[in-house]
């Protein structure tokens, strides 16, 4: 597969070469492209398309489990993510993830964004207020929760904890922020929320979204890339590829033939 | 049709009749217990020690306290032991060739004869100390509570979403945070009901005592001397000819029944309350 | 700072793995100590001969342990006779008969009677059971199963309160709650929908219990019977306080004679040579072999569906 980077900006992430493998079983295949900086890319693709397993790439969730492999490299700037001598510490504190299902953890919602920044090993308790605040804001859910920091977050409704989790996650101010199909537990209302959010955080990160919800993408993303079967089909501008797809699979794909 | 039918009738009415006896039997046991013993439990019984004998009155003091000590002490051996093998088992081990065989050894170990643990821990504390002791009884009902605990604590923080795990991971925690801070926090309660029933499953344990902590009439609490418990003591006394030391003993039934029993409640009082959440 | 992470992770990994293979280490601790405790008796004795012999005397320092195994096998299987068909019948009749709000109570019940330690059970059929048995049972089995020909002789008894009649069915009444559970939960896994065909096709109860859910959990069941065959095996003070612990081989079902455990919780402390000490840890070596692979089989042979 061809090296694929036209992109009006500057690159961020530069996939080369790239394969991963299940055990024996390979799931992703030759990947090369580029992401280009503070902006956000959609990842699509028919279910078992490999755009879930990508996205755990990022951020090597795959280490957690034996048998997994990657082949070929993954740079964030001028790291080699994937250099086993890489401190995967440092690599989850640049490269953050929200996951499908809300996981807020059984404390506080103080304690919850809070987790994230006294493992970087801020201790000061006016640092940590300020910076928990900022977060909340940032992800539009100070208002709603001001009052009750101390309760329990799996109380919140799963909206609110999805907006808790990706306040969790911009808490230790990532480079890139991974969302794993977000919004796929969610009502519409809710859904909005964090696609607004995901917009107004684009501006200062790199957001990679993977969605199985092409009217997401289309609304949000700036790139999108098709994958199907564990190969990059097409990459391409969203607007581009939504209204002009060269391929005949993408063609198929958005005009809904296969899902 | 009209055989089948009968058929039917004979068939769960046997059932309803043999469930009828059970029952009967076993709330006949309670029943008899309280019947019979109650009226011998007292204050003196809580404050007093064994009398000379023959003679009517004397308590029960060293015994529970000796019981208290030695489950308790069983407890802070076979507690942290068992919850760190469990965390083993489901957060490293997972479903290895090795880790399946631990469980399934671990869960088998739940089912030895308890009176050959007791044996065991003769052979290799009670001999080379020279003596039965608090430590060596100890040490006997530990090893009957790791199993259980292991078992549990594995099966409980299976029960923990895998998606919690992966998202402190992906904020960057190191694996104990992981485990201590997120993984336990959320199987607290689980974990807390846990530590109730093995206390509960070690509290009646008779057998793996005679020979291990023995039984004693000078009140010490030395670890490394004998102790009177109330299993042990309850059954010296049932089998021992006074009617003094039979009154004692339904004394001790009784206080042993209900502290089990209320362990037990306690234990799934707090797993309801997980579920109920 | 990671530094800290790392040390701390790698502590935690080593000394929690040592914990968990702590179990394996127990397992073969106890078959070890048990094995070279017992070798003096196996050698002076031979391994056959010690379990075929009915001699037990400390006296002449002379020890066989048929006695104590076949009491030990006598009350397992009278108490299993016993204690199985009532507690399948409990187990029936909480999944199928009971009405649903009084399921949970009952559930509850019986598993909280399953908690009781066996002590008390055995206490119990020393000052209630056994006084009653004596009273009650021993007159109307020597006026009636005790004329039969032939097999009359086993039902004869005089003055006992303490035999392995009551010993079988202290034990009896101690498994039947713990079966009554086991087997409840093995029952409950016939998925509804394979029941409800059952009934579609018109099966009375009592035929979709005994022809589906049977036949659909039946190696659960076996498992958890022969886990309580298991408990029965091993377990020591709901019996020794009414076994009547007589070293002879009981000659009608209301005889005192002894088991494997009671021979154990009565004499180890008291044991006076080596070899009457060494005899005993041979015995408890077969017993823990005996349950150990009781338990391991009924696990890997019919558990292993189930999760269990």
């Amino acid at each position: 597969m061809k090296y694929i980077c036209k992109i009006d900006g500057k690159q961020k992430i530069d996939v080369r070469n790239f394969n991963f493998y299940y055990g024996n079983k390979i799931a992703l295949k030759d990947l090369n492209f580029c992401v280009k900086e503070n902006t956000i890319l959609a990842l699509i693709g028919p279910s078992g398309s490999g755009k879930t397993t990508l996205a755990r790439c990022f951020n090597r969730m795959h280490d957690l489990y034996a048998n997994n492999r990657y082949e070929g490299e993954i740079f964030i700037d001028d790291t080699n993510i994937l250099d086993p001598k890489i401190d995967l510490i440092e690599l989850r504190d640049r490269v953050g993830m929200v996951f499908q299902k809300p996981t807020a953890f059984p404390m506080s919602i103080f304690e919850n964004i809070a987790f994230g920044l006294k493992l970087k090993g801020i201790k000061n308790k006016t640092e940590l207020k300020d910076r928990v605040e900022k977060a909340l804001k940032d992800a539009a859910l100070w208002d709603e929760v001001k009052d009750r920091l101390d309760k329990l977050a799996t109380n919140l409704s799963g909206g609110q904890q999805q907006r808790l989790c990706i306040a969790r996650a911009i808490a230790v101010d990532p480079e890139v922020l991974v969302f794993d199909e977000s919004t796929a537990s969610l009502d519409p209302i809710s859904t909005s929320k964090i696609e607004d959010l995901m917009v107004e955080l684009s501006k200062k990160l790199t957001i990679i979204a993977v969605t199985h919800n092409l009217q997401q993408a289309a609304r949000v993303s700036e790139y999108t890339l098709f994958l199907m079967d564990g190969e990059v089909i097409e990459y391409d501008k969203t607007n581009i590829m939504f209204t002009n797809p060269k391929d005949k699979k993408t063609q198929d794909y958005i005009m809904g033939r296969f899902g | 049709m009209r055989k089948r039918k009968i058929k039917n009738y004979i068939g769960l009415s046997i059932s309803t009749i043999s469930a009828f006896i059970g029952l009967f039997f076993l709330f006949w046991i309670i029943v008899s217990l309280i019947e019979k013993g109650f009226h011998y439990i007292n204050w003196s019984v809580f404050t007093q020690n064994a009398v000379s004998p023959g003679d009517e009155g004397g308590g029960l003091k060293f015994a529970i306290f000796g019981q208290l000590e030695v489950v308790g002490l069983a407890s802070l051996l076979g507690i942290p032991t068992g919850i760190l093998g469990g965390i083993y088992l489901s957060e490293y081990g997972k479903d290895s060739f090795l880790s399946n065989i631990i469980r399934n050894v671990s869960d088998a170990m739940t089912s030895i004869p308890s009176i050959i643990i007791g044996i065991f821990v003769y052979a290799l504390v009670v001999v080379p100390m020279g003596g039965f002791s608090v430590i060596a009884g100890s040490i006997a009902l530990a090893l009957l509570m790791i199993p259980i605990v292991i078992s549990s604590i594995d099966n409980i923080l299976k029960l923990v979403p895998n998606e919690l795990r992966e998202a402190a991971y992906a904020l960057g925690a190191p694996k104990y945070i992981v485990i201590f801070k997120v993984v336990a926090k959320e199987a607290i309660v689980g974990i807390v009901s846990v530590i109730l029933l093995a206390i509960s499953r070690i509290l009646g344990e008779t057998a793996p005592l005679l020979f291990t902590s023995f039984n004693s009439n000078f009140e010490s609490y030395k670890l490394n001397k004998p102790i009177a418990t109330l299993t042990v003591t309850m059954y010296d006394y049932a089998m021992g000819p006074y009617d003094s030391w039979h009154h004692l003993a339904w004394a001790a039934a009784i206080i042993l029944t209900f502290s089990v029993l209320l362990f037990n409640i306690a234990s799934r009082l707090f797993s309801y309350w997980r579920f109920s959440r | 700072m990671k530094k800290k992470f790392i040390i701390i992770d790698f502590f935690l990994k080593h000394i929690s793995m040592f914990f968990a293979y702590f179990t394996l280490l127990v397992i073969a601790g106890l078959f070890l100590v048990l094995y070279i405790n017992s070798k003096d008796a196996i050698s002076h004795f031979g391994f056959f001969s010690f379990i075929t012999s009915n001699v037990w005397s400390p006296a002449f320092d002379k020890f066989g342990g048929l006695i104590a195994l076949v009491g030990t096998f006598l009350t397992t299987v009278i108490s299993a006779i016993i204690a199985i068909p009532i507690a399948l019948g409990i187990a029936i009749f909480l999944v199928e008969i009971c009405p649903n709000f009084l399921k949970t109570p009952i559930g509850i019940a019986i598993e909280l009677l399953a908690a009781i330690p066996s002590v008390i059970y055995g206490f119990w059929g020393l000052f209630y059971l056994g006084p009653l048995i004596e009273k009650y049972v021993q007159p109307l089995f020597n006026s009636t199963l005790a004329k039969l020909p032939v097999i009359g002789q086993y039902f004869y008894g005089y003055s006992s309160s303490v035999s392995l009649f009551t010993a079988s069915v202290v034990l009896a009444i101690m498994i039947i709650p713990f079966t009554a559970a086991l087997a409840r939960d093995a029952l409950k896994i016939t998925p509804d929908l394979l029941k409800e065909s059952a009934y579609a096709l018109g099966a009375t109860k009592w035929e979709t219990i005994s022809k589906v859910m049977f036949r659909y959990s039946k190696s659960a069941i076996i498992g958890a019977v022969l886990i309580s065959l298991g408990r029965a095996i091993g377990e020591t003070m709901a019996v020794t306080f009414v076994i009547g612990n007589q070293d002879s081989l009981p000659t009608s079902l209301m005889s005192a004679t002894t088991t494997v455990t009671a021979t154990i919780a009565n004499e180890f402390t008291e044991a006076s040579s080596h070899l009457y000490l060494s005899s005993m840890y041979l015995l408890a070596l077969i017993l823990f072999l005996l349950s150990f692979l009781l338990i391991i089989g009924s696990k890997m042979f019919f558990l292993r569906k189930t999760g269990n």
